[in-house]
């Protein structure tokens, strides 16, 4: 533990800092900047190789290629094109389809199945809830050979619905658990009131509970094209060239390894950008989405 | 109607509450339905179909070759010598890099969870490796990071006379290992920075008039409310790195041999290098019962340590 064996433990503002009482509050102020430095060195520590995939993209191979890493270079657009005309384009395209219309199922289904787990709760909501969560302990491997043979012998190997199908029953317990936890937010009194106004159910769901959940339901669409997007397992197992997306493409790269670098980090970096704005945007939400909305 | 009174308790009948009549609960459940029955279909059919082809001879290569053998695959698979190296490359990869997470992820948390200046930029910045494609990620440290001539970190260590290491072929398994450890670690963080936020503050205040010291209250207030955070850290890495594939295929291809396969690589192999549905299937069948075990395993180490901790001090 870095934090207790730098200093002792005497000198140290506690971890929740902030207002520390008055008479160590001076030599805690400096352990408090060194403590500062070193987050923010670990911080940088950690996101170099992302800066350094970045940065080599925008290489020429050449410059790719030396003993000594360069960081001063004449920057170029040579490889994204690159990527492009070897035809990255479809890929992406289905990577967008399969994420997309997967969220959009996703929402369309968890959304009644979170209400009717939570405001107008169904009898043994918790079996239904521990149902959901315990899908997910159950490992990919363990389905993907009937899952191929399924899907081989009903003549969808290569379609993106496939995928679609697949990754929405992948997403949809997270967003189950998700949604009911932003359900649960709403105040009772509202509805109350609501149903003692006489307000029919679908006006009351839409002027007030729907104001109260839509962060939620926006917290839960990315958590869900995070999963789609990066997903792999299925991909290489039941795509290929028709409805392959982003990380197939990438994995034609492995066999070029060690030859174009750059070329490989501008496909590399395209096919993270998405994912890393959409996380960047909700990393508030992205621990409540991967435990099942247990932490918030 | 509040919405506490419609919550119904636990057990079967909400005790004092007017029962639900049928029509009313039919007009509940449905909504749900539709999520239920998907996911059932998705998910549990699979399975139950997993189980069945285990109990079958079936190679895809031979048409006709399909017939029961009931537990034939799995005694197979147990004597299996590749099986075994595999089965214990996972758990030392799947709770290795966990516990490794885990503990990087508390120090960052600490770090963290005070008041600097760019506390918002620095976790942004960490939690990015967490977000990157996996595929990509692996690539990237296939590549740019671990290259024997070229890479990153032999550049780095050269001071330290460590330059020209072959990374993934001398050490496959750790080198994997890394890569899972940089991508998880921030996400510990997040999880461990939850929990650190949602401890009261006045206890910590409390603690701090009388006089306690930093350590003894991070030992005795902190660490045992943050236990439960840590639990499930270990319990969902646990449940999300044992399906780890994207790593280990783009990485190492489970090479040298089988030095770094895990199970989920291992059955993909299997299944789609060597077409035998029944093998496979087995495996998959085996790789859910470890998978239980090795969430009851983490579990139980954590509560031990924890205890015994709490004993002395």
């Amino acid at each position: 533990m870095a934090v207790t064996t730098s200093t002792p433990p005497d000198e140290r503002t506690p971890d929740t800092a902030e207002g520390a009482p008055e008479p160590r509050r001076r030599r805690g102020n400096a352990v408090d900047v060194w403590l500062g430095v070193i987050a923010w060195v670990v911080g940088i520590a950690f996101f170099f190789p992302v800066f350094w995939m970045v940065l080599t993209s925008f290489k020429t191979e050449a410059d790719a290629y030396t003993p000594t890493p360069k960081i001063i270079f004449e920057p170029t657009l040579e490889q994204y094109e690159g990527v492009f005309s070897s035809g990255i384009g479809p890929y992406l395209a289905n990577s967008v389809g399969a994420t997309v219309i997967s969220t959009l199922l996703v929402l369309l289904l968890a959304i009644p199945a979170a209400f009717a787990l939570s405001l107008r709760p169904v009898q043994k909501t918790s079996d239904v809830l521990f149902f959901f969560i315990s899908t997910k302990m159950l490992p990919v491997v363990a389905a993907i050979v009937p899952i191929y043979v399924v899907v081989n012998e009903i003549g969808a190997l290569d379609n993106i619905w496939t995928l679609i199908v697949l990754y929405t029953g992948m997403n949809l317990p997270i967003a189950v658990w998700m949604m009911r936890s932003f359900f649960l937010e709403v105040p009772g009194e509202l509805l109350e009131q609501a149903s003692i106004d006489g307000a029919p159910l679908w006006r009351t769901l839409r002027e007030i509970v729907l104001p109260i959940i839509s962060p939620g339901i926006f917290a839960t669409a990315l958590i869900c094209v995070i999963f789609a997007w990066n997903e792999f397992f299925f991909a290489v197992n039941l795509t290929a060239a028709n409805a392959g997306t982003v990380p197939v493409f990438l994995v034609g790269f492995i066999t070029s390894e060690g030859l174009y670098w750059a070329q490989l980090s501008a496909a590399a970096t395209l096919a993270a950008l998405p994912v890393v704005i959409a996380g960047w945007v909700a990393q508030n939400k992205l621990v409540q989405g991967l435990s099942f909305g247990a932490v918030k | 109607m509040t919405t506490t009174l419609e919550r119904p308790a636990p057990d079967k009948q909400a005790g004092g509450a007017p029962m639900i009549d049928r029509a009313e609960g039919w007009r509940r459940r449905a909504p749900l339905l539709p999520a239920l029955i998907f996911t059932i279909i998705v998910t549990q059919i699979p399975f139950l179909l997993t189980i069945f082809y285990s109990l079958q001879s079936w190679n895809l290569v031979r048409p006709g070759s399909q017939s029961f053998v009931w537990f034939q695959n799995y005694a197979d698979v147990f004597t299996d010598s590749q099986f075994r190296q595999v089965a214990l490359n996972t758990v030392v990869m799947t709770l290795g890099s966990v516990l490794i997470a885990v503990a990087l992820g508390l120090v960052l948390a600490l770090l963290l969870n005070r008041q600097f200046f760019g506390r918002g930029v620095v976790r942004t910045l960490l939690i990015t490796p967490f977000l990157i494609t996996p595929v990509a990620a692996a690539l990237l440290w296939r590549t740019v990071l671990l290259d024997p001539t070229l890479g990153l970190v032999n550049f780095v260590l050269s001071p330290f006379g460590a330059s020209g290491t072959e990374w993934i072929s001398e050490f496959p398994l750790a080198s994997v290992m890394a890569a899972l450890v940089w991508q998880w670690t921030p996400f510990m963080m997040l999880l461990l920075l939850a929990g650190l936020q949602s401890q009261p503050t006045d206890q910590l205040e409390a603690a701090r008039v009388d006089g306690a010291n930093s350590w003894s209250i991070f030992r005795e207030l902190t660490l045992p409310h943050l236990r439960r955070f840590i639990e499930l850290g270990v319990v969902l890495g646990t449940i999300y790195l044992v399906n780890t594939f994207d790593t280990v295929y783009m990485m190492t291809q489970g090479g040298p041999g089988v030095a770094s396969a895990n199970l989920p690589f291992y059955i993909y192999q299997r299944a789609f290098l060597g077409f035998d549905i029944g093998q496979s299937a087995a495996m998959g069948v085996v790789v859910v019962i470890l998978t239980l075990i090795a969430a009851t395993f983490a579990l139980r180490l954590l509560f031990r340590t924890f205890s015994g901790e709490e004993e002395a001090a």
